[in-house]
């Protein structure tokens, strides 16, 4: 059992706990780093995935799990920056700016969208912005001429300072420095008032106004770091991809999106992370039992709809708090042993009271 | 010219029909259990699927193929309710909706692999099939009023139901204070389980009204996402709302894609339903409630 | 300069009058008590000080500022402070965190500092905790400190919310029915802070309240609504007197 004794108040706010999280992290921070040498190229494919929808998952998280607010639009933003990027990069813009503006034009387009959620919440929140993505998508597949429409777009590798990120490894380190820096970056707004005053806008904005926070200033605020984070990721997406056009932004991978988070863990940035793993992973699995399954269910698309659409079932009814959720009751109950109570974490019985009237 | 409009309008609203329903379906839990049901589109899909089986297959005229498909639904809607939404009742709404998202996959998938099934293609023969009228230069679609009239028929059935049974006020009380229903003796859990297979099997039923139009495949679930601009439209929570929402998206939409170039009609609703939301976001049947702190 | 001051203050909804031309005026340093029997319209008019609803009549006027058309949380900005009859905490936060909250009005960094948490925004932070830790030493809630607050018995959210408004370090702290639901124990803690605010804090608190012991013992003037009008005003002892109120709370000779 660890006890953490208190001392000054400078422990609450450190970014470290205690010295076991500064091993644990530094282990991970070193096997990430040696990763191109651990790791085949499949493996690394998919590790350049796993940064890319982490970046997202981060800045989705920050707007649906700490500020509350709900986004089944997100595969807008992350077209934003994927077309500024591509647009940016044929025009000849060096790649620090590219994907500094990819970042601020999605994080216009979330101020955008966050106007309605000054407004609106809930189910009329998310309807408005599904209906935002489809229109978004609707405007790139007919503005062909910036955006090649339903042809697409080429996009070359990542080029800093006169070289060219070819290979593997080179990309995958900017990924992981991009994907760090996000973390830091969110972790620091989470401890400060910002980030206080995101999570008051979810527990009960009222209260939280009346406590001096101006909602339509922080609402739109999260919008915009979501957008951004959102469009650092596509910007990076369309390098990985080399090839974007509309269908890669549809309805359906905003859904794809708001699974990371909620599979991974609501309101916890690890879960950002554990989720995007999670999400790309599976396809791999499925692809692999479809071996060992008879025939006529081969139908692998159907195959890998029902599992995605079984996992959030599943998840949201046994492990409402996601991965990460189940790992902190995995550690604590190793922390507390032999005394972990099975009700720790149980959720208390709630009756749905109307959300009409929040 | 005119009867050029009048024609468009027809469309309009048999499509707008199609909408109605799907969108009655989840305006009918969204009351009782303040659920918003993104499988709504998908419990279409299959009640497409199982009509399709039950008149091809086994050789069933087409009112016997309604009843069945619509009973068989209900049953499936009931069956999902128990399943996968008493587990989570009391969740956050974001929660369930999400677990819906994750029925209709599961929908979607599983049509997808049963063998008979699969991604392709089908059509369900129906009595009307190319038939049409022509009144006064304006030629109809006996396709299209026999959309219009069934669904009429339907919303009357269904305004009976509700006007005569106790089911109506039960289901208003479980959406505002379920612990209160608890309460006053409201078998609240039974309540949103008939609710769910009511909607279900009136998906069902508008799949087989739009199986003519789109065809049945496993993707037609998706003109479901349209119900929720019908449903804003017309007010959220409010059952007539449904219907003459859904009604105006159809014709919206018919209207936008003759008139608007082209990709318009396709975000015609979504363009609405956003102008809508941010001017008059209780719609036109729809109330605005606030909390009393 | 007067502290603060309500105007002919009215509001109806729809057809029904909820507060009907009211006007009182609260001294600085003074503890001000409305009461009143339920449905009166005293928490309508704290929401309406709040600035949560708009009047259709009457102004206030805080410090002699004209309050008309400000939101919320510029009415916060102000300096004025309140707590919820319902509780309206932050239910997935700790104790810490929904104080910390309070402090927001006196957060002075910006977005991109908080960002690349410069040292400005960590010495921010650390001065924001310690005075916390002053509110939490005030409140006894040191206990709690760690504890998230959907896990806590009522009593004890009450304070919690008491804390949070006393974390602001308001001008004005308006207490809505600070008493209900606390047991006579709980009732005596809740007077004795409401004292030390007033003399210790300097604070001015405007309360609404139905325990008429609590009412007695800390304020200094009281004002009894009814139907949403006022009907007397002075101190407790005058108004517990008087016959308007008696037949208000009692019922008239029959």
């Amino acid at each position: 059992m660890r006890f953490i004794f208190k001392t000054d108040y400078e422990q609450d706010i450190r970014l470290f706990k205690h010295g076991g999280q500064v091993f644990w992290y530094g282990l991970l921070g070193i096997v990430l780093l040696a990763a191109p040498w651990w790791a085949g190229e499949y493996v690394m494919s998919q590790l350049h995935f796993i940064l890319i929808y982490s970046i997202v998952g981060f800045g989705l998280m920050m707007l649906v799990g700490f500020t509350g607010q709900i986004s089944l639009g997100h595969a807008a933003f992350l077209a934003v920056g994927a077309y500024t990027e591509a647009l940016m990069q044929a025009a000849g813009v060096p790649f620090v700016v590219s994907i500094a503006s990819a970042a601020a034009f999605s994080a216009a387009v979330g101020v955008i969208v966050g106007l309605p959620a000054l407004r609106l919440k809930g189910i009329y929140l998310a309807i408005a912005t599904l209906a935002f993505n489809v229109i978004v998508e609707e405007i790139i597949t007919r503005w062909e001429s910036l955006t090649g429409g339903n042809s697409g777009k080429h996009v070359k590798p990542v080029e800093m300072f006169g070289y060219a990120l070819e290979s593997d490894a080179a990309f995958y380190y900017l990924c992981l420095v991009l994907a760090t820096m996000c973390c830091l970056g969110c972790i620091n707004l989470l401890r400060s008032p910002t980030g206080r005053a995101f999570v008051a806008i979810r527990d009960s904005e009222i209260s939280a106004s009346c406590m001096g926070v101006n909602l339509a200033k922080y609402k739109t605020m999260s919008f915009a770091l979501s957008a951004a984070l959102t469009g650092i990721g596509g910007a990076l997406y369309a390098h990985k991809l080399a090839f974007i056009s509309p269908e890669q932004f549809t309805l359906l991978v905003s859904i794809e999106l708001i699974t990371i988070v909620i599979l991974g863990g609501i309101g916890f940035l690890h879960g950002a992370v554990l989720g995007a793993a999670f999400v790309i992973v599976l396809p791999q699995l499925i692809s692999l039992a479809k071996d060992y399954l008879p025939e006529g269910t081969a139908a692998l698309s159907g195959l890998q709809a029902t599992v995605f659409g079984l996992m959030l079932v599943l998840f949201i009814i046994f492990e409402p708090m996601g991965l990460y959720g189940r790992w902190l009751k995995v550690r604590t109950w190793f922390e507390l042993f032999p005394f972990y109570r099975r009700g720790m974490f149980r959720r208390q019985k709630a009756y749905m009271k109307s959300e009409r009237l929040r | 010219m005119l009867s050029q409009v009048l024609q468009l309008l027809l469309a309009g609203v048999a499509q707008g029909c199609v909408y109605a329903l799907v969108a009655l379906g989840f305006v009918l839990i969204y009351k009782a259990t303040e659920t918003v049901n993104f499988a709504q589109g998908d419990l279409m899909m299959l009640g497409a699927f199982f009509a399709l089986t039950a008149s091809t297959v086994m050789g069933l005229p087409y009112w016997l193929t309604i009843a069945v498909t619509v009973a068989m639904m209900a049953a499936v809607g009931m069956l999902t309710e128990r399943l996968v939404l008493r587990p989570v009742l009391g969740y956050p709404a974001f929660t369930v909706v999400m677990i819906t998202i994750g029925v209709g996959y599961v929908l979607r998938g599983i049509v997808t692999m049963v063998p008979g099934w699969g991604t392709e293609t089908y059509q369900i023969p129906t009595p009307f099939a190319e038939d049409v009228w022509r009144v006064g230069g304006v030629v109809l679609a006996v396709q299209q009023l026999a959309v219009i009239g069934m669904t009429a028929a339907l919303c009357a059935a269904l305004y009976l139901f509700f006007r005569f049974a106790r089911l109506g006020v039960a289901m208003q009380a479980t959406s505002q204070n379920q612990l209160a229903a608890y309460y006053m003796g409201i078998p609240v859990r039974r309540v949103n389980m008939m609710i769910w297979g009511l909607s279900a099997g009136v998906a069902a039923f508008a799949g087989i009204l739009l199986a003519p139009v789109t065809f049945v495949h496993s993707n037609m679930g998706f003109i479901g996402l349209k119900a929720f601009p019908a449903a804003v439209v017309g007010g959220f929570g409010s059952v007539p709302g449904a219907i003459v929402g859904g009604l105006i998206i159809g014709v919206v939409e018919a209207l936008a894609g003759f008139y608007l170039p082209e990709g318009f009609k396709d975000v015609a609703a979504y363009v609405v339903v956003l102008i809508v939301l941010l001017v008059w976001p209780s719609g036109i049947f729809g109330e605005t409630a606030r909390k009393k702190v | 300069m007067s502290f603060f001051r309500a105007e002919s203050l009215s509001i109806h909804f729809g057809g029904v009058v909820a507060v009907d031309k009211v006007s009182f005026e609260v001294e600085k340093g003074e503890v001000f008590t409305i009461i009143g029997p339920n449905g009166a319209g005293k928490t309508t008019i704290f929401n309406l000080i709040g600035l949560l609803y708009r009047p259709s009549e009457g102004r206030i006027v805080f410090e002699d500022r004209d309050m008309t058309g400000l939101n919320p949380s510029e009415v916060a900005a102000l300096g004025i402070a309140r707590t919820f009859q319902n509780i309206e905490l932050f239910e997935h936060a700790t104790v810490l965190q929904n104080l910390l909250i309070g402090r927001h009005r006196h957060s002075g960094t910006a977005f991109w500092e908080e960002l690349l948490f410069l040292p400005r925004v960590k010495r921010a932070e650390l001065a924001h905790r310690e005075a916390v830790e002053k509110v939490i030493d005030f409140l006894d809630l040191a206990h709690y400190r760690e504890s998230l607050v959907a896990g806590l018995p009522y009593g004890v959210r009450k304070v919690v919310e008491l804390g949070r408004a006393l974390a602001t370090e308001p001008k004005l702290l308006l207490l809505d029915e600070p008493s209900s639901g606390l047991n006579p124990e709980e009732t005596d803690d809740m007077a004795f802070w409401i004292e030390d605010i007033k003399k210790e804090l300097g604070i001015t608190v405007l309360m609404v309240e139905h325990d008429m012991n609590l009412v007695s013992r800390v304020s200094d003037r009281v004002l009894a609504l009814n139907m949403g009008a006022a009907i007397a005003q002075g101190t407790a002892a005058e108004v517990q007197r008087h016959p308007a109120v008696i037949e208000a709370y009692l019922g008239g000779p029959a």
